[in-house]
């Protein structure tokens, strides 16, 4: 193909020229150019490798629906896979690389791939790899398949997303589409107007027009600017891709200057479907080679960048429009010859005309040379442009249930029924000529003010592909589906459409079969002896066109996706060299020390002389009123309306299901007033399970319900220096045991600050958890980091505090406990015989599953190997049986800090009544023996609570 | 998306809302004197009807819980409705 740049014309802007590479090479274009018509200009012919075959291909159409030619654009840091080059305007120093191509697309080294093409038919892979194992293929062939390349090292820009509410979301801005716009926002209703071109206009900025008596630019123009003034958005390079629940419009927005993609949803009163149409190729054999163009695509790149795309063209056409795309050619200097279906196409002045033929083969290897008409008629040419008819844009009614109707005088599906909510106009209703679509925009938008055009007339004859013939007819191109693998699917009976979309792949490529899908299910209807409307179209789903992720994601990605929750601390466990990570949507120290080796050595502190915590996490919800200690009662597992006030109880909330839900500290403020102490992974579900249930169960206002978490931080003092610590620190409590026994609280403060402080222990020795206002926190961590380091402790870190939990038989939920364990299975039976009150979940323990005397329990395990750690996900085994069969699992592993040695805890079968018993366990394809133990392993008298 | 109306707050998107069950789907009450086949009618079975739905939900962000009548094939929600005291 000689396609070249003419010296005037278009809508580029000459005196602006830019460069950019593709495949390494220079190509040179100016600003108003699209990748692909640059690269049109450039001569290059061979721009891409289809995606099976590797046949070379060039450039089919000039917008959305170019199913050959995408490449992987980067432009400084930024790099984007697989864009289609019709879409993406010019731009200097972008490097382009021609997907799915190695090296390049002129030189694809696996072009031999077509010289087997007969042996690969659809169904090849399916059929061949399946012995002996098709993972043993699957490697090499998946490196071959797919479209560009994803580049792991480099993430898109971060895309805008924008929420909108009009009265009328015009969808198309080509003349019909800005008509409409014009009738509704002269109707002073809001008006948004989307066009995935890069400016308005549609067809009128290549075909010529006549509206209201002016030529088509200066209509577009006027209207242009009567839109302006109007208020009117107008959205280019939008495309709209999706219709979803409730009315949203999803648009996804490209922009000129390479900014990430802009997602809008759109909320509209109404929609207005004016989103054109796209042509069809034509069916003959070697369809395929470049050089092959829609005819209005070739027309659009010679109006629009002045690009001739041939010296010597042929027109093939099956309806009325191809005779302007031929004037237009010769008028630019090509040789024309016009082949048209149509027996009764009227002789164009210079131009040769061959009525009533088709073409039967295209001739060439590497690009179009000549084709070979159906009379046998031998035509040289370097550029073919063809018209098979054209294929309204209904998606958005589709996907709005809306029933297609087949037109047999358009050879289209066109809306059938009305939807309510959404109009459909202009060529996507199938009215292909402006005078048409103007005189029926009165009647569907129910407004005046529509524009009027010169009648003219639209015709088309049939030109399907037929079963049968010879030689390679593509149907598909982007997916390499020939009429070949059409008629084999229709022979194995895959003749559903959807049957055939999957086996043969038809459709399925990124372009979603945008100019293949009719062409082939109306070969398989001629196949199976079926109307076009009865084999019927696939499923419209959206995305119309493919959407990059960081547009759908917005800014929700990297840290966003799922914000850290912080510490009023996090200044002061840096400053002291805390390694941070994340527990429970919390960032929090780690452990303060070089590595991973400070764990244990705090833990051993801790046991030793104090260590202070930040515990701020743990929740504070906060329960008040004249019914709260009934609700609670209600809520917790175990009997807390007896607590008295100043104490704290231990307890469960189950879900209803009877499965243990949290675990954690009631403490008792006041007769009127509790905070539930919950884990700090589940305070936003403990507080929403509070609030359902006191909305739905009890006098709602008798009882308030105050999250207190984000609010109050806590610093746990442990450790049998931890009193010392906190008298030391200057803070103003009675610390004296009788006055302030274990499993109480009790007011204090620091300075003039009050704090409330709690005598719970995690970690089996004395323990006082000290709570303030979150921003009072630091003056409190000082003082008492002071007095702990004063007397030989200090802060630890979480994973201390694990192990610290971990040989005290102290459960973590969630980790210590799965979906299927009820209290009872902790080693806490007492309830279900002895509370008298209802409680969540409590029907659910007498049922068949929680009665279970082999249910998993928990247990402590010991080392019976003389081997250290034992494996967390660890499987206990019952060898008794001819297989070895499960008997439960290592939840918790850690070394002993006060305990001499490993420790672990488990949940086994039976466990609580096989203590002593020595395990199997099995990890990874190792075997490992454990003794079951209780729970507890250090200190099981309680002593060092007091000590 | 989905947009929900709270009868508190107004129309929101669907993601500050969380499901709350069906309405009408009364605990029963009794301990040991409730049937197995009753409760678990109560905690696993659902209407899950085809067409309309009577629902409740809660507004995360206010925290009240309130009833819907939902299409499931259409989607379309109505305006939610205030749980008066006391009801079910």
């Amino acid at each position: 193909m000689t396609a070249r740049r003419l010296p005037l014309g278009g809508e580029i802007e000459r005196a602006r020229p830019l460069r950019f590479t593709f495949d390494g090479k220079v190509i040179e274009g100016f600003v108003g150019d699209t990748l692909a018509s640059a690269l049109l200009a450039s001569g290059r012919q061979v721009l891409g490798r289809s995606f099976k075959y590797r046949r070379p291909r060039g450039l089919f159409g000039a917008g959305v629906e170019e199913p050959n030619i995408c490449a992987d654009v980067t432009e400084g840091a930024a790099f984007r896979p697989n864009q289609r080059v019709t879409t993406e305007p010019a731009r200097d120093g972008l490097v382009l690389r021609s997907a799915s191509t190695a090296p390049d697309a002129e030189r694809d080294r696996t072009g031999f791939i077509d010289l087997f093409a007969r042996f690969i038919p659809s169904g090849f892979y399916y059929k061949t790899f399946m012995f002996p194992d098709w993972h043993l293929f699957e490697p090499r062939i998946r490196a071959m398949a797919g479209l560009g390349r994803v580049d792991p090292a480099k993430t898109g820009p971060v895309g805008d997303q924008v929420n909108h509410f009009c009265d009328a979301l015009v969808i198309g801005a080509g003349p019909v589409g800005l008509a409409a716009a014009r009738m509704l926002a002269g109707a002073g209703k809001s008006v948004v107007l989307a066009d995935d071109g890069s400016r308005p206009g549609g067809s009128l900025l290549y075909r010529e027009a006549e509206i209201d008596g002016m030529p088509g630019a200066d209509w577009l123009a006027e209207t242009l600017a009567q839109l302006a003034g109007l208020g009117v958005t107008i959205l280019p390079r939008t495309t709209a891709f999706g219709l979803y629940d409730h009315g949203l419009v999803a648009l996804n927005q490209r922009h000129e200057d390479g900014r990430a993609d802009t997602l809008w949803r759109v909320r509209p009163e109404r929609i207005v479907l004016a989103a054109g149409a796209i042509e069809r190729p034509l069916p003959f054999s070697m369809n395929d080679l470049p050089g092959i163009m829609s005819a209005q695509a070739g027309l659009s790149y010679l109006r629009r960048q002045a690009v001739l795309p041939g010296a010597n063209i042929v027109v093939a056409a099956n309806n009325s429009t191809g005779a302007g795309v031929a004037r237009a050619m010769a008028e630019a200097g090509a040789r024309v010859t016009l082949v048209d279906r149509r027996p009764d196409t009227a002789p164009l002045s210079g131009i040769a005309c061959h009525a009533g033929r088709s073409i039967d083969r295209a001739l060439g290897r590497k690009a179009v040379q000549g084709v070979v008409l159906d009379d046998g008629t031998e035509i040289t040419c370097d550029c073919l442009l063809v018209s098979g008819g054209f294929t309204p844009t209904i998606h958005l009614y589709a996907q709005a249930k809306g029933r297609l109707a087949w037109d047999e005088t358009r050879l289209a599906f066109l809306p059938g029924d009305p939807v309510p909510g959404l109009t459909v106009i202009g060529g996507a209703a199938g009215q292909f000529t402006l005078g048409e679509a103007f005189a029926t925009l009165p009647a569907a938008l129910g407004l005046e003010g529509a524009p009027t055009a010169a009648p003219s007339s639209y015709a088309i004859t049939p030109a399907w592909p037929e079963p049968g013939r010879k030689g390679r007819i593509w149907i598909d191109y982007q997916h390499d589906v020939t009429a070949k693998d059409v008629e084999l699917a229709a022979r194995e009976n895959f003749t559903s459409v959807e049957h055939l979309k999957r086996y043969t792949t038809l459709g399925m490529a990124t372009d979603q079969g945008k100019t293949s899908n009719l062409n082939g299910l109306a070969l398989m209807g001629a196949l199976t002896g079926r109307e076009i409307p009865e084999v019927g179209t696939t499923t419209y789903r959206p995305p119309f066109t493919p959407v990059p992720y960081t547009s759908l994601a917005g800014l929700r990605g990297g840290e966003r996706m799922n914000p850290l929750r912080r510490l009023a601390l996090e200044g002061r466990h840096r400053a002291l060299g805390a390694a941070m990570g994340e527990y429970g949507g919390w960032l929090r120290p780690v452990h303060y020390g070089e590595d991973d080796a400070a764990i244990l050595a705090e833990a051993k502190m801790a046991r030793a002389t104090v260590g202070l915590f930040d515990a701020s996490p743990l929740g504070k919800i906060e329960v008040i009123g004249p019914d709260a200690a009934d609700f609670l009662d209600f809520i917790y597992y175990n009997t807390v309306s007896t607590l008295k006030p100043g104490g704290c109880r231990y307890g469960f909330i189950l879900a209803e299901s009877g499965v243990v839900y949290d675990d954690g500290v009631l403490v008792r403020l006041d007769e009127h007033r509790f905070v539930v102490s919950c884990s700090s992974s589940h305070v936003a579900g403990v507080h929403a399970m509070l609030e359902e249930w006191r909305q739905d169960r009890f006098p709602a206002r008798r009882i308030f319900i105050h999250n207190a978490t984000a609010g109050t931080a806590t610093i746990t003092v442990t450790g049998p220096e931890a009193r010392a610590a906190i008298r030391a620190a200057g803070i103003a409590a009675d610390l004296d045991d009788a006055a302030f026994p274990h499993m109480t609280t009790r007011p204090g403060r620091h300075g003039d600050t009050p704090l409330r402080l709690t005598r719970v222990s995690f970690t089996g020795d004395r323990s006082y958890e000290l709570s303030i206002r979150q921003d009072l926190a630091p003056g409190l961590w000082d003082a008492l980091d002071g007095a702990a380091r004063a007397l030989g402790g200090g802060p630890i870190g979480i994973e201390a505090v694990m192990i610290l939990r971990a040989e005290k038989g102290y459960i973590v939920i969630g980790k210590d406990s799965d979906g299927m364990t009820r209290p009872m299975d902790l080693g806490l039976a007492g309830p279900l015989r002895s509370k008298k009150a209802e409680f969540i979940g409590k029907r659910s323990l007498l049922q068949e599953e929680a009665q279970r005397p082999d249910r998993n329990q928990l247990v402590g395990l010991q080392p019976a190997d003389g081997g250290g750690l034992l494996p967390v996900g660890a499987h206990g085994l019952d060898l008794s049986g001819a297989a070895p069969r499960s008997i439960g699992y290592v939840t918790s592993s850690y070394p002993g800090a006060g305990h001499d040695g490993p420790v672990a805890l488990a949940l086994i079968e039976r466990g609580a009544s096989r203590h002593g018993e020595v395990i199997e366990l099995h990890h990874l394809g190792s075997r490992r023996r454990a003794r079951i133990t209780a729970p507890c392993a250090f200190d099981p008298k309680g002593d060092r609570l007091n000590g | 998306m989905q947009i929900f109306s709270c009868p508190f707050c107004g129309p929101r998107p669907e993601y500050e809302f969380h499901f709350g069950g069906d309405l009408g789907n009364h605990r029963p009450e009794g301990f040991d004197a409730v049937p197995d086949q009753k409760w678990a009618d109560y905690l696993y079975f659902r209407n899950n009807p085809k067409g309309m739905a009577r629902e409740v939900w809660m507004h995360l962000t206010c925290g009240e819980m309130f009833s819907m009548t939902r299409d499931t094939v259409t989607m379309e929600a109505a305006p939610g409705e205030a749980l008066a005291e006391g009801q079910p």
